[in-house]
């Protein structure tokens, strides 16, 4: 599943690393990476491609407490989300 | 895809209390009706625990998988006056337990259906069904009754008006709260997601899934950023925030109708409101310009806010249904409560609010002695609303025992509270107790 995660918070050093870490230590691959800096937050998209096989659920927790030692907030979803809200036809079958 | 866009969303959940407000499991028990009542309750709990054994596991993945809650898991049956009538037993009690049972094994927080519809006559099943509710509301806590009076095609049933009036007070003396589980219609729809008015009707196929958006929050902020601008632009702003939260629900629901292996219903386009703050349709209409909802210009308002919700959501989805507008109950929405207090808003403005939006009058709560005869010309006046403009309404009111104006009643979680609004005094009476029927209006004949 292709899956968007999204990091927001207080700009400081090591939260790329941090992140980018995480997901290679679990064999998570990022296609595609934008980041910026947004009503004074660093916030970043990366788009992922999370095995079918992985449990989504824990996964998702350890992000979270990843962003809780980083500080920042982060958020898994998959990217159907967000393709159905902003593109005709996105995300549906 | 654009950050920002991204960003949009993740707001909408994170800060602006965007949630699917329910996935509703509709379940026929047409192939349930015995005339031995135990077989028919047996079947009706195999059934259900069945058919829905897995609709919580997969609310739960996909609350995961797309990180948006699912605030409610419910499910819907086939109105039980069709389905006890078979029996011949003298009170449908046991039904209602079996769908209680039903609905704590599989986890679900409202199973509704404990339904008849009279709005042209009663059969048997619908006499023993209504006397049932009291005690039925009594001896369960998950199951959600309704009963519709009237309908456009068949004008109103004044011998049900009546009835229910005096259903609602008796409700009043065991437990009060009670009556939240109650809703009575005037054109009731088939495929409602929400409750306590959510019945699954015989016209559907044998399991649906049905979901309800919701999304207050959300279109407050969005109107937040065009303050000044004409009316124009903000119907398009609701526009365009409907779709993207219809667009949601449509994900959603397909996702979960998929992995449950049942056909996806129907997205219900409502704007539901919760007591959190921020997530109120009252702050919406204040957000386009009025000092307090329940002034001036609130009808007016309500009417746009209402059609440019479903001009936005019809395109996003592929079939809309359910009641489909914006709820404007009492007590579940912070701006509704804070105006009911300052007597700001009334039964009478509501009423007509009622007249341009999607349902009724909501979770009002009343003064204890008010007669079941001014709740009967209330239930009446709103079905007259539905029959003549077309459309769904009810009435979910709640007479507080003991209490008065001034007073309020607490009724927790997402429900919150509600101040007594004040009703007319005078009797209405001699209207109620003359029954029969309000002929069908001279706009139905049209075949």
């Amino acid at each position: 599943m292709r899956a968007i995660l999204t990091t927001v918070g207080q700009d400081k050093t090591g939260i790329i690393a941090g992140v980018s870490s995480f997901l290679a230590e679990k064999d998570i691959n990022i296609l595609d990476l934008s980041q910026t800096i947004m009503n004074g937050y660093f916030t970043m998209m990366m788009v992922v491609d999370v095995s079918d096989e992985a449990d989504f659920s824990a996964l998702s927790t350890e992000l979270k407490e990843l962003g809780k030692k980083l500080g920042v907030e982060i958020n898994i979803r998959n990217e159907k989300m967000y393709a159905a809200m902003h593109e005709l036809g996105g995300g549906l079958e | 895809m654009d950050l920002r866009r991204i960003m949009e969303t993740v707001n909408m959940i994170d800060n602006e209390n965007l949630d699917l407000r329910t996935t509703t499991m509709g379940i026929s028990l047409l192939d349930c009706i015995d005339s031995d009542s135990d077989r028919a309750c047996q079947k009706i709990y195999d059934k259900i625990t069945t058919k829905a054994e897995n609709l919580v596991k997969v609310a739960r993945e996909l609350e995961t998988e797309y990180g948006i809650p699912i605030a409610n898991k419910r499910i819907t049956v086939t109105p039980i006056s069709l389905i006890a009538a078979a029996s011949g037993d003298s009170d449908y009690v046991k039904y209602a337990v079996t769908l209680d049972k039903a609905a704590k094994a599989v986890g679900v927080d409202l199973i509704g259906g404990f339904s008849a519809l009279v709005h042209k006559g009663y059969q048997n099943g619908d006499r023993v069904l209504i006397k049932s509710i009291p005690q039925a509301l009594k001896e369960t806590e998950r199951v959600c009754s309704s009963v519709n009076v009237g309908s456009t095609r068949s004008g109103i049933n004044m011998d049900a008006v009546k009835e229910m009036g005096q259903i609602v007070i008796e409700n009043e003396k065991i437990n009060p709260l009670n009556n939240g589980n109650l809703v009575i219609f005037c054109n009731a729809v088939e495929d409602n997601p929400f409750m306590a008015g959510g019945f699954h009707g015989v016209g559907e196929g044998d399991v649906a899934l049905n979901v309800g958006v919701s999304g207050p929050g959300v279109v407050k902020t969005a109107l937040e950023k065009v303050k000044g601008e004409s009316m124009d632009v903000i119907a398009e702003t609701i526009k365009q925030t409907a779709f993207k939260v219809t667009r949601m629900g449509q994900l959603v629901g397909q996702e979960a109708s998929k992995r449950l292996g049942v056909d996806f219903g129907i997205v219900d386009l409502s704007l539901a409101p919760t007591p959190a703050q921020g997530d109120s349709v009252a702050n919406i209409l204040e957000e386009i310009g009025l000092e307090s909802v329940g002034t001036h210009g609130t009808t007016a308002a309500l009417a746009m806010l209402n059609d440019a919700v479903k001009k936005g959501g019809i395109m996003a989805c592929s079939h809309v249904g359910g009641l489909s507008g914006a709820f404007i109950p009492e007590s579940e929405d912070a701006g509704m409560i804070a105006a009911a207090e300052k007597g700001i808003l009334t039964v009478d403005k509501l009423e007509a609010m009622t007249a341009v939006c999607s349902v009724g009058l909501d979770m009002i709560a009343v003064p204890g002695d008010t007669p079941a005869e001014t709740i009967s010309a209330m239930i009446a006046d709103e079905a007259a609303i539905g029959m003549i403009n077309n459309k769904t309404t009810a009435v979910r009111v709640i007479p507080v025992p003991g209490k008065d104006v001034g007073d309020s009643i607490e009724f927790g979680g997402l429900f919150g509270y509600a101040p007594i609004m004040p009703v007319h005094k005078e009797s209405s009476a001699a209207m109620i107790n003359r029954g029969g029927r309000i002929p069908a209006p001279v706009h139905s004949f049209k075949n």
